[in-house]
């Protein structure tokens, strides 16, 4: 069953066009990862999400509910943080960790006892006196000690040390075992490759991946490393063969996914005396959307 | 560090300041210059013969108008020189429009940049530790020179009698130095308070003190006047005796102030401020848990100021009644006079004219409570709260009801400030209720204003502004409606002129109900908008 539900949703700021058609399904118990380069559009995404921006056109349904006309409804079942943590300078952590908890209706103290020694937080001090770090853990505290439905986290992680990165990838875990659903905004990619059953990846305001991480392999370029008796010939004309690179005692190349089953029957033909291959990482997936999207930028410039 | 790196960069960063704040200084200066320049011509034709001029000093020698507007003239320097009659009813509240000029020009750049972080970038930048405070104070010179030098040039050239060229140049330049006094002043707390509201907040709160020492000195006591700023702006005798020693004394006292600020800001961290930050509670108290908790914890000191603030000011013209009483019984023909043409008391015509001015003052506060909102949104902390099960009209709702609430507050102390001061020195006390009722009348013009915010937060949010602007109209109108005998539509276009001036006039209600239902109207319209628009952060 699908919790949130982004159709054909297109935004515009006067003539500047943010997003542009984009679809998101996060189903429940799953976690989605929304990965993309600055400035492609995933806090806009995630402000139409909290209808706090009005939709140009298409929209979104959390819970069934309309994100933008229900809001209120909506907002009862989720927990939100945002990737800037702004927070009143006068409060203590502990006060606007009340006040979050409260407006959404649940009270579990103890949870926040937790979470707040888990996230080795000072509840007594002015906001104005924490870090980055500290006010995004403000926010953290105050999302997972209050008991939601869906979890919108936007780039939650970017002030933290591992350590307390730790802590937020077993939280993430923990509600996600509940049945919990999250979308997670990121740009750490080791994070979204733990946490994520399924990625979107956005670039330019419009969604050009999406699946789960093993679809999404298929897309990508496995790394081979391989050592043969005879030298190996004709390789460059096989499909899907990228990069071909002579090392000490063998060649280098990428494989398209698709392709591996043709090119290894290809490479054994010359007796195979070592192999090495490595798997691709959701990094390699980015990096090619990455520059895939500067040769596009390049060709026009 | 040797004391030349302390200010390098300064001539950056000034040009910075100057780029991010050009417009807002443009406005203060045009306004100002313009206004003076305006009054002061309309000036000769209001006076032409001497016994206009005489009238004049009739009126303005009492202790309710000295209070006012500082210490008058001897007669015949009102006979000599119309410019007298001009400095007496325009100078001292000049200067003050000059003061809270100064202190907004350096509060934002001072405070408020290093709130926001953008000190610490620049900082991070080869810039030295003093540059910042270094160019906001070269602003603030800059800007109350050219004042000083288009005001006293303008008013040279008009050519009124007993207007000259040194005259016309010591009267800017002791508006120049008044808000070099306050703005100085600004850049030292600026380093004790720890946020730019307490630090705009602290020189406002001296700007009143320093206004109220002066009244109570001018009426009773001139050694009293003599220790507050504003006591010397009054002080010039310009365009009769020409004293410059105000202006000196205040220069000196700038430097002063000056040395201080760059000293504190040259010992203390980046962000932080004199008064240390304090431990807080672990957790929220039960009220801090609900929205309108939230505005009101977050607005609380700023209320509470401004209701102090009122409350004085009412007692303080409320304690200057007495002087009144006496004054009119001991001139009976004065009262006579006065009370033929009216029907009504000396002490009654200045309480109407005073609760025009105390209303459209705490209108100030509420339109703040209002703009919080807009702030907020500003500093991307609206987001966070709307992610939380919370709608729009419940926020704006709690905004709002708590600006109506800060007008009846802010009228009900203002009526208190004025009875109890008064019914202490008064022979022939206020009626309680007719106070009250004469400060209440007010209420739906505060609302209109009110309702005015709202409209255009939830309609024209980047214009949001114009309130401060149509505020400060209102003021103008009260102000110089009289000398400058505008058209009946530009007085009409403020609403505390349709507010029936009781008791002087008679309690209109069909007129209170039309101006309710106008500011109900506004406000619903910018309660639909806003529950319509996208919101920024
Ligand atoms: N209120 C706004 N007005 C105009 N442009 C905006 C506004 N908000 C965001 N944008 C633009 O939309 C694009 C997407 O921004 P954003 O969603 O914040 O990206 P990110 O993926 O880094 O979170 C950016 O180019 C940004 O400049
Ligand atoms: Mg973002």
């Amino acid at each position: 069953m699908s919790v949130l539900e982004v159709r054909n949703l297109t935004k515009r700021f006067g003539k500047f066009t943010a997003l542009n058609g984009v679809n998101i399904e996060v189903n429940e118990g799953e976690v989605y990862g929304f990965i993309g380069p600055n400035g492609a559009g995933k806090s806009t995404t995630i402000r139409v999400l909290l209808g706090i921006l009005k939709a140009t056109e298409g929209g979104a349904k959390i819970f069934g509910k309309d994100a933008w006309s229900d809001a209120v409804e909506i907002h009862k079942r989720i927990a939100y943080v945002p990737g800037d943590v702004n927070l009143w300078p006068n409060l203590t952590g502990g006060e606007v960790i009340d006040l979050f908890v409260k407006l959404r209706g649940g009270n579990n103290k103890s949870r926040r006892e937790e979470l707040i020694n888990k996230f080795n937080l000072d509840p007594t001090k002015k906001c104005r006196t924490y870090s980055k770090g500290n006010r995004q853990k403000v926010a953290l505290v105050a999302a997972f000690s209050s008991d939601a439905d869906l979890y919108i986290l936007d780039e939650p992680t970017s002030g933290l040390d591992p350590l307390m990165e730790q802590v937020f990838q077993e939280c993430v875990m923990d509600a996600k075992s509940e049945g919990k659903s999250v979308l997670l905004s990121s740009h750490i990619l080791s994070e979204v490759e733990k946490l994520c059953d399924r990625v979107g990846i956005i670039r330019q305001g419009e969604i050009i991946e999406t699946g789960t991480l093993n679809e999404l392999r298929h897309l990508t370029r496995t790394n081979l490393l391989v050592e043969t008796k005879q030298p190996i010939t004709s390789l460059n004309e096989l499909k899907g063969v990228h990069d071909i690179e002579e090392k000490d005692q063998g060649l280098s190349f990428q494989v398209d996914t698709e392709e591996l089953d043709a090119v290894i029957k290809h490479v054994s033909k010359f007796g195979i005396v070592k192999l090495e291959s490595a798997p691709p990482t959701l990094e390699d997936l980015f990096m090619r959307h990455y520059e895939s999207k500067d040769e596009v930028s390049g060709g026009v410039s | 560090m040797t004391p030349t790196h302390l200010f390098k960069g300064t001539g950056e960063i000034t040009k910075l300041l100057l780029r991010q704040q050009r417009f807002k200084i443009l406005i203060w200066l045009l306004g100002l210059i313009i206004i003076t320049l305006a009054v002061a011509s309309a000036y000769p034709d209001m006076y032409t013969d001497e016994k206009s001029k005489q009238a004049f000093a009739l009126t303005m020698d009492n202790p309710a108008m000295i209070a006012m507007l500082g210490p008058g003239y001897e007669e015949q320097d009102y006979l000599g020189s119309i410019g007298t009659l001009f400095t007496h009813e325009m100078l001292l509240f000049s200067a003050i429009a000059v003061a809270i000029m100064s202190i907004l020009l350096v509060g934002r750049s001072t405070r408020a940049d290093e709130e926001d972080g953008r000190t610490e970038m620049v900082r991070a930048l080869p810039a030295g530790r003093l540059s910042y405070v270094s160019a906001a104070m070269i602003i603030l010179t800059a800007v109350n020179a050219v004042l000083a030098l288009f005001i006293g040039l303008g008013l040279s050239v008009l050519g009124i009698e007993g207007i000259n060229l040194e005259s016309a140049i010591l009267y800017g330049a002791v508006l120049g130095a008044t808000g070099l006094v306050f703005g100085g002043f600004t850049a030292v707390f600026a380093q004790l308070a720890e946020t730019s509201r307490g630090a705009t907040m602290l020189s406002f709160a001296v700007l009143i003190v320093a206004y109220l020492v002066r009244a109570v000195g001018d009426v009773s006591n001139e050694a009293l006047s003599l220790i507050s700023p504003l006591g010397w702006t009054v002080r010039t005798d310009v365009f009769a005796g020409n004293d410059w020693w105000p202006v000196i004394l205040s220069f000196a006292l700038s430097i002063v102030i000056n040395i201080i600020g760059f000293y504190l800001n040259s010992i203390r961290d980046l962000g932080s401020g004199f008064i240390p930050a304090r431990g807080g509670r672990r957790q929220a108290s039960s009220l801090l848990q609900t929205p309108i908790g939230l505005t009101l914890r977050l607005q609380r000191t700023n209320i509470i100021s401004w209701g102090i603030g009122l409350f004085a000011l009412g007692a303080s013209f409320g304690s200057i009644l007495g002087d009144l009483e006496t004054y009119f019984a001991d001139i009976e023909f004065m009262q006579a006079f006065l009370t033929e043409e009216e029907g009504y008391t000396m002490t009654e015509q200045f309480i109407v004219l005073l609760m025009a001015i105390m209303a459209l003052i705490g209108t100030v506060p509420a339109v703040m409570t209002i703009l919080k909102l807009k702030g907020e949104e500003n500093k991307n902390r609206t987001e966070y709260l709307y992610s939380r099960s919370l709608s729009r009209n419940r926020m704006l709702g709690g905004y709002f009801l708590l600006a109506i609430a800060v007008s009846i507050i802010m009228q009900l102390l203002t009526a208190v400030g004025l009875w109890s001061a008064a019914a202490a020195v008064m022979d022939d006390a206020l009626s309680l209720g007719s106070t009250f009722k004469s400060a209440l009348v007010y209420l739906p013009a505060m609302w209109i204003v009110i309702g005015l915010a709202v409209f255009t937060l939830g309609i024209i949010p980047k214009a949001a502004g114009i309130v401060w602007f149509y505020l400060i109209y209102g003021f103008v109108v009260i102000y110089l409606s009289g000398l400058l005998e505008f058209p009946e539509w530009v007085n009409n276009l403020s609403v505390y002129e349709h507010i029936p001036q009781v008791p002087v006039e008679d309690m209109d209600f069909m007129k209170i109900i039309v101006l309710t239902i106008i500011a109900v109207v506004l406000a619903a319209a910018g309660f639909l908008g806003y529950n319509r628009r996208d919101i920024k952060g």
